[in-house]
């Protein structure tokens, strides 16, 4: 019940953003993947639901090879997972309360009924109650991630992958996000990935924490460990300061 | 100086490689779009409101092009063989070119333009957005959600929007010769009946139903390979369209030689 990636490799056209990516998240742990913009964080992400496949390498989820699974069983593994988008990838032409549903609708035991009570239930959870009959195009960013939020999760999964679920949100909503994370975590027992820029949140929701940089991890430990390497990639990036990292301004 | 041969050599030698690429995903994408129709349950609920968009929302630009067209050719025909041929043959060559290429021909572009543009426009936006890979994370199969019912509405669609079309440019041919060439109704009718076979319909379904599945399947091709971001989406309508276009015109001529 844990998710592997053993030496993913993968290039689009000549850019190689994975080069070794190697990462082991255990069940009932929420880890945190940081790492500059563009990296390949959201490349490193998709490959854990087979949205994207490797070049080279293995990916196992559940003791399962997910890079090499026909597309049929890749379906059936998804519904254990909930994917939070980073820019929340609402279907602009459902209501909200459908977008929430729509997982929920794949369910052949689930009714009417029980479906909407679901939705409500997960939008009061993410404080967006009674926004059913709302469309996306009607809501704010902040709230359309939280919509976002509630459909990964309504289907109860047993992972939960986030992409940047904070990024662009106001300090008060991101301590709201940051918190349903680690709920998820304690009450539901989910396994998690957060992909975030938040250095704070990164060290407030996770067990343990990845820092990606070209294509590999280049340093991974508890956010205590984290705090305290010398790495200087690690210290360039936890401190905001690009000349230790050897990036050009 | 080698580099200056070589170099047109290797930009036509990827050219043939990424077309080769292409026609391979496309045909992928077709065996998934056949096996996806299983899924009924998927595309079903979504058949309707795809038939409407496609077919009821064609029909004006449809049986505009369809009215001006039938004008135009009894006005020429009439021009062409004044003194030579007797006029009735001015209904035969109406019905005739409406029903076996212009009225199937015209409407296909048209519909390229605004059917198949729109399809690609809407995926890529959906795939730019993220929101077919949500759907494929929510278990959905883009192939029989998205793909299915819009191929399958524009198969059984065309053609309706077709045969509509070529009435509508008979009747437009047929008032024009009577309103502007002193034709009788009686003359035009008797010209119409002439070299009529109802096999001329049933090419004129058949080429709809082709030029349906082009349109559709090459706008959701495109919309789905979509990259890029907004720009990425304006470059896939425009693709869409003119491959649609070029599709259409060879399918054109390759019926015709194959089944006249
Ligand atoms: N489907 C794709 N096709 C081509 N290039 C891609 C694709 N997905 C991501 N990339 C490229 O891979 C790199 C990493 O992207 P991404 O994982 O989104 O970065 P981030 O770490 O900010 O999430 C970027 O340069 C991006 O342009
Ligand atoms: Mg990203």
């Amino acid at each position: 019940m844990s998710i592997r990636l053993e030496e993913v490799h993968k290039a689009f056209g000549r850019k190689e953003v994975l080069r070794g990516f190697t990462i082991e998240i255990h069940e009932g742990e929420t880890v945190s993947i940081i790492g500059g913009s563009g990296v390949g964080k959201s490349v490193a992400l998709k490959h854990i639901v087979g949205l994207l496949r490797p070049d080279r390498g293995e990916v196992w989820v559940d003791g399962e090879n997910v890079g090499r699974m026909p597309q049929q069983e890749l379906y059936k593994l998804r519904r254990n997972v909930g994917y939070v988008f980073q820019f929340a990838a609402l279907f602009d032409s459902m209501t909200i309360g459908e977008n929430v549903g729509m997982g929920l609708r794949r369910i052949p035991e689930m009714s009417r009924a029980s479906i909407a009570e679901r939705v409500a239930e997960c939008l009061r959870l993410v404080d967006l109650e009674g926004f059913e009959e709302r469309m996306p195009a009607e809501i704010s960013g902040g709230q359309r991630k939280r919509v976002g939020f509630a459909r990964a999760i309504a289907t109860e999964p047993k992972y939960l992958l986030y992409d940047e679920p904070t990024t662009g949100l106001d300090p008060v909503t991101t301590a709201v996000i940051d918190e349903l994370i680690m709920r998820m975590r304690r009450e539901l027992g989910v396994t998690g990935v957060v992909i975030t820029h938040d250095m704070n949140s990164a060290f407030r929701v996770s067990d343990r924490v990845a820092l990606l940089h070209e294509g590999r991890v280049r340093f991974q430990g508890t956010p205590t460990e984290m705090r305290a390497a010398d790495d200087r990639i690690v210290r360039g990036f936890i401190e905001g300061r690009p000349e230790l990292m050897g990036a050009a301004p | 100086m080698r580099a200056s041969v070589v170099a047109p050599i290797q930009g036509l030698g990827s050219a043939v490689l990424s077309a080769v690429a292409s026609v391979g995903t496309a045909g992928h994408l077709g065996v998934g779009a056949l096996r996806a129709l299983r899924k009924g349950d998927m595309w079903g609920p979504h058949i309707l409101a795809q038939m409407a968009r496609i077919g009821v929302h064609s029909l004006p630009i449809a049986l505009f092009i369809a009215t001006f067209t039938g004008i135009v050719l009894a006005l020429q025909a009439s021009y062409t063989f004044t003194g030579a041929i007797p006029l009735y043959f001015v209904g035969t060559l109406v019905g005739k070119t409406m029903v076996l290429e212009l009225g199937p021909v015209l409407t296909g572009l048209a519909l390229s333009g605004r059917v198949g543009a729109n399809i690609a426009a809407e995926l890529g936006t959906m795939r730019v957005t993220e929101q077919v890979d949500a759907l494929e994370t929510l278990a959905y199969d883009p192939i029989a959600y998205l793909v299915v019912p819009r191929v399958l509405a524009g198969a059984i669609m065309f053609p309706m929007v077709v045969l509509m079309a070529n009435a509508v440019g008979i009747v437009a041919g047929w008032l024009t010769s009577l309103w502007l060439l002193d034709m009788s109704s009686p003359e035009f009718l008797k010209g119409l009946r002439l070299f009529f076979r109802s096999w001329d319909v049933w090419f004129s379904v058949i080429k709809s139903v082709t030029f349906g599945l082009t349109v559709t399947s090459v706008g959701c091709f495109f919309g789905l390979h979509t990259t890029g971001g907004a720009e990425g989406v304006g470059r896939s309508t425009t693709h869409s369209v003119v491959a649609s276009s070029m599709i259409i015109l060879v399918l054109d001529a390759f019926l015709a030689a194959v089944l006249l």
